[in-house]
């Protein structure tokens, strides 16, 4: 018999839907994988075993009535733990929120759901989002299933993970700098952030508001398309959801593109790019001129990489990124403060400005201090033109650049990360260090674009390599069949890793 | 491009964002802190004077709902997570003075 | 206190907090009620729970944008939303969302109408539009309660220019404020109810000799009736000279900037409120959840459609046109149902003068009775119209006009049908008037006597003798027509 944990989520789906395996069975297979191999990970945060059961027997149930329960029947699916749900809890993998309970469901969590989708628990993530490794979580760490001496990337890294581990068919993260694309890399599967507006965020924990989205991450781009279609559209409930219709990604998905021309980032290809990085992309660029496509060099200059004389490297971009980034999150993470929910202070306190230190002294950790700090620093009086100011008009700038590229090509092609998965605690006491990781990443965020980031092989240490595709605004369409298109030509998709050792 | 920032300055950036800070983190972070606007102030360079800045990703206008009553919670599911309640109330220490 | 030598000109700046009478909240749709038990309307949004966002209200864009153009303000083409960050249990998200740099309106002003005819204009700096905050309610002795049914209610904030200058005037334009955003129905603005509420900043302009001294300006927070604002500006003008005359050079605005003082409504004074370091540093940055507003032409013009005549246009036109006095188109003017009633009345061809007449007697006094609005007794202008052309025209006496306008505030019947249906339609048969003329004269010989006399009893006897034809009449006849009837019968 297959082992129903081995199959994409489009083959469960068809299987479910015909018949062949009940949503029961794919639920059991799934919280089977999870009690074997999350102990050693620990990706999920909190696993509702029963809701889960309980939901593939209703699925079972009208499929036997004779009903359709969506493109995602029985599909099990995990979900990044700063989605809110009605259901367990919504932790953000901090102690502020440590029992937290929201009383209502985020609307991507409830259109996967409206699919057909079950929902197996809630995956670990760096502390509100904010970190590459996931190490910052409240939780403990998750481990890569690579290599469990080193770090999933972040913030997404629970849902990477357990992606890549098989302890779910596919999940949903949120990328708010690179969480999505990144920790999809480190562990060898594809993540997805689509166009900002395109998936509502009501109900996602707001870190970033004008940075964060919404995306997929799966075993393949077909995968990721069906997810992808799950989730988008126009949330009235969401200010910033654009109403626009949404394609039919699946449908569409294994269509090569016709002409297509690929542009490859002049400024991304440095020397401080990991040298199998490089080469990934090389070959990947290859394997696209083989499809036909032309292939050109490209100019984001203000996403420019500089390298002083000490050999410390710097970017416009990343400046601008973190700035806006904390600046907004010192303001969206000001309600955390144990008046109304969450974590209050057991100690006695002499008046409500220190019940409301105490209280977030002890509900976050370091990072989110950090952020939290530096974004009401740039915020400050005396410091908004030089900093928030100025980042919003570099953010213009930066998007700008894109507009010119995207004149001349359709798509842009770079490395997802400058190196492959860190060690565990590498980075950890260098924050700066941290945070230039995410070069390759952060612009799309501050231009509000779609990119998805796919396997592109395997380093020399066995250790997975990502490859980023970036569109214009909604091009989601175009980026998934380029990426089904490279899947297809190299045989690069569907990594797994050896759990035996781990 | 490492600065220190001033430890005034890292305790009243703690106050105004309501966390208290140990002694060791006012170091910590005034070192940490100092170092990441040291690299914020790379933007400097940048010649933006006659540059729109952008706030939104993607630039809507006019988004309306209309003026009809939709559903409100329950009080019990609204304070369902409150830390300290009473009679369907958030409650808090009694406070004096006006805000901020 | 000793004032006689210095030349005192207080310098008087409002901010007026308007809750607007929409629906629903501001950026959710929670119903937007008062008085209801804690915590009933409220929701993800208006408790600031994570993961919510806001939707901003149409109607209450609309509501702020007819207040401006009403102020004579320039409505903003792009306004936007910036986020005021600051920390208190009321305020769920620990900031507040509102305007900062791009006000909805700005640059406008109010005209006001003054007791002794004359207007006086203070000039709107700004009008911007912003959520409120919940209430913390301080019932225990230990303890705040915060209730969030408040929370996210649109409020518009309309700052005024320092051009008040005298209790009269700051009353003046508070009063004039209340009844604009009324008669717009862009507020119910009930004080009770929080719905309007005032932040007066005073100072002195002191001149001593060719000296001119200005002391510090005093904020007053949250100020919640006239009464609290009369006697809070009364009292800062008192208590800021006082300290002046204790310390001319060190009790100045140079000096002391600006302070918060609170009302403490039990000792009607002001006091000093002592700020935190940090209190105005307030780290606005635009709301990166909502989208900017664009208040184009058309959009403007067709909520322009929407504002019939002003009160204080009406205001004017009653004094000129209808030559009434300030005090009666003041209050022909608190809203705008009553003023109507008048105009349509007049546009039947009616006469204004006997219509403010019934309005403001009989009407004014029903409205007393029955606590309500003069134009909610229930009598319409064509009814008021058609009452007056019968006093007019003689068909009806006053007496019996008070009494059929009583009437009509009951029924939907013409004043002519309630005059016949009641007798009280005026007699004015001859015949039937000498009949009781007759009927009098022989009934009462002294009084004729007396009124025939040409003594200092005549008076009173020819009224006497009007009256008792009169009541025989009920009231019908009219006495003008009696009067002449009498003096022919007595050969007067």
């Amino acid at each position: 018999m297959t082992d129903i944990t081995e199959l994409s989520a489009v083959e469960l789906r068809d299987a479910i839907t015909a018949g062949d395996i009940s949503a029961v069975a794919a639920a059991e297979a799934y919280l089977e994988a999870i009690d074997r191999i999350d102990p050693r990970l620990h990706a999920y945060n909190e696993v509702h075993r029963d809701r889960a059961m309980e939901r593939a027997s209703d699925i079972d149930r009208r499929l036997s009535a004779g009903e359709r329960p969506g493109p995602l029947a029985g599909v099990p699916v995990a979900l990044k733990d700063n989605l809110c749900t009605a259901y367990g809890r919504t932790t953000c993998s901090s102690a502020i929120l440590a029992d937290y309970r929201s009383p209502f469901t985020a609307t991507a969590v409830r259109k996967l759901e409206d699919a057909g989708a079950i929902v197996l628990g809630k995956t670990n993530l760096d502390e509100f989002a904010m970190g590459s490794t996931t190490e910052t979580s409240a939780t403990g760490p998750t481990l890569n299933p690579w290599d469990t001496g080193r770090v999933p990337g972040g913030s997404s890294g629970g849902s990477a993970a357990a992606v890549s581990a098989g302890i779910c068919a596919a999940a949903l993260g949120s990328d708010t700098g690179g969480s999505i694309r990144q920790p999809a890399a480190f562990c060898g599967v594809v993540g997805f952030r689509p166009t900002y507006g395109r998936v509502s965020r009501y109900g996602v924990v707001t870190y970033g508001s004008s940075l964060d989205q919404v995306g997929p991450l799966a075993r393949d781009v077909s995968d990721c398309a069906l997810l992808t279609a799950a989730i988008s559209g126009h949330d009235p409930a969401d200010s910033t959801s654009v109403p626009a219709d949404v394609p039919d990604y699946p449908a569409t998905v294994d269509t090569p593109l016709e002409n297509l021309k690929i542009g490859v980032v002049r400024e991304f290809l440095s020397d401080s790019l990991d040298a199998d990085i490089r080469q990934a992309i090389d070959s990947a660029a290859e394997t696209y001129a083989s499809l036909g496509a032309e292939v050109r060099e490209v100019s984001l200059p203000y996403s420019a990489i500089d390298r002083d004389d000490e050999g410390n490297i710097s970017s416009h971009a990343v400046a601008c990124y973190y700035i806006v980034a904390m600046a907004e999150a010192s303001s969206n993470l000001a309600r955390f403060d144990g008046v109304h929910f969450g974590h209050r202070t057991a100690e006695r306190v002499r008046d409500i400005v220190e019940l409301y230190s105490r209280t977030r002294a002890e509900g976050f950790g370091d990072e989110v201090k950090r952020r939290v700090m530096l974004g009401t620093y740039t915020l400050s009086a005396g410091y908004y033109d030089a900093y928030y100011n100025k980042a919003m008009k570099v953010r213009r700038l930066i998007h700008r650049d894109f507009e010119r590229a995207f004149e001349t090509v359709d798509v842009l092609l770079g490395p997802v990360a400058p190196t492959v998965a860190y060690r565990l605690g590498e980075k950890a006491d260098n924050p700066l260090q941290m945070y230039l990781g995410d070069i390759y990443t952060i612009s799309v965020n501050l231009a509000g674009l779609p990119g998805l980031s796919i396997p592109g092989g395997v380093s020399k240490a066995g250790l997975p390599l990502g490859i980023q595709l970036i569109g214009p605004v909604f091009s989601e369409q175009t980026l998934l069949r380029a990426g089904h298109m490279f899947e297809q030509a190299s045989g690069i998709r569907r990594l797994r890793p050896d759990l035996a050792g781990t | 491009m490492a600065k220190q920032i001033d430890i005034d300055l890292v305790r009243h950036v703690g106050k105004l964002s309501r966390i208290e800070l140990t002694d060791e983190q006012v170091r910590t972070f005034s070192r940490q802190l100092g170092e990441i606007i040291g690299y914020f102030d790379k933007l400097r360079e940048l010649d933006t004077d006659n540059v729109e800045p952008m706030a939104h990703a993607v630039e809507l206008t006019n988004v309306f709902a209309e003026d009809a009553p939709g559903e409100s919670l329950t009080p019990e599911a609204a304070l369902s997570n409150a830390p300290d309640r009473r009679d369907d109330m958030f409650q808090v220490p009694r406070i004096i003075g006006t805000g901020s | 206190m000793m004032r006689t030598s210095d030349d005192i000109l207080p310098v008087v700046g409002l901010e007026i907090h308007v809750e607007l009478a929409t629906a629903t909240k501001l950026f959710c749709r929670c119903r937007n009620t008062f008085g209801d038990p804690p915590n009933t309307h409220v929701c993800p949004v208006c408790i600031g729970l994570p993961g919510a966002l806001p939707v901003m209200n149409r109607r209450a864009v609309e509501l702020s944008m007819k207040v401006g153009l009403a102020l004579d303000c320039k409505v903003a083409d792009y306004t936007k939303w910036d986020r005021k960050n600051y920390y208190y249990p009321d305020l769920p998200k620990n900031y507040q969302i509102s305007q900062y740099d791009l006000p909805l309106a700005a640059d406008g002003r109010l005209e006001i109408p003054l007791s002794d005819g004359s207007t006086h204009v203070v000039r709107v700096l700004r009008a911007h539009l912003e959520e409120d905050a919940g209430k913390n309610i301080h019932a225990a002795a230990a303890h705040t309660g915060v209730d969030l049914n408040r929370s996210c209610v649109p409020l518009l904030e309309i700052v005024s220019e320092p051009d008040m200058h005298s209790v009269e005037q700051v009353l003046g334009y508070a009063r004039a404020m209340h009844r604009l955003v009324r008669w717009l129905g862009a507020s119910e603005a009930n004080m009770q109810m929080g719905q309007m509420r005032f932040e007066p900043n005073v100072n002195l302009r002191i001149k001593r000799g060719d000296v001119e001294f200005r002391t510090p300006i005093a904020e007053i927070k949250n100020l919640n009736s006239f009464r609290a604002l009369e006697r809070t500006v009364a009292f800062e003008i008192d208590r800021q000279y006082a300290a002046w005359l204790e310390d001319p050079e060190g009790f100045s605005i140079d000096k002391l900037g600006k302070q918060n003082r609170g009302y403490d409504d039990d000792r009607e004074q002001t006091v000093f409120q002592r700020e935190k370091e940090e209190a105005h540093d307030y780290r606005y940055f635009p709301d990166p959840d909502l989208a900017p507003v664009v208040m184009d032409k058309s959009w403007r013009d067709s909520v322009a459609a929407e504002i019939g005549e002003l009160p204080l246009a009406r205001w004017k036109r009653y004094t000129e046109d209808y030559s009434l006095s300030p005090e009666e188109a003041d209050a022909l003017t608190q809203d705008p149902e009553t003023g109507d009633i008048l105009d349509e009345a007049v546009d039947t061809g009616a006469d204004a003068r006997r219509g403010v007449n019934l309005l403001l007697g009989r009407g004014a006094a029903l409205a007393n009775e029955r606590g309500c609005a003069i134009a909610a007794v229930g009598v319409t202008g064509g009814q008021l119209g058609e009452l007056v052309k019968m006093q007019d025209a003689g068909e009806v006496n006053a007496t019996a006009a008070a009494r059929i306008f009583d009437i009509l505030t009951e029924t939907d019947q013409s004043p002519r049908e309630v005059a016949e249906r009641e007798g009280l339609l005026a007699v004015s048969d001859s015949n039937q008037i000498e009949q009781w003329v007759e009927q009098v004269i022989e009934a009462s010989p002294q009084a004729v006597e007396d009124a025939t006399g040409g003594g200092k009893k005549q008076k009173g006897a020819f009224g006497f003798l009007t009256g008792q034809v009169m009541q025989l009449s009920k009231g019908a006849a009219q006495p003008q027509e009696v009067q002449q009837i009498l003096r022919q019968k007595l050969g007067l």
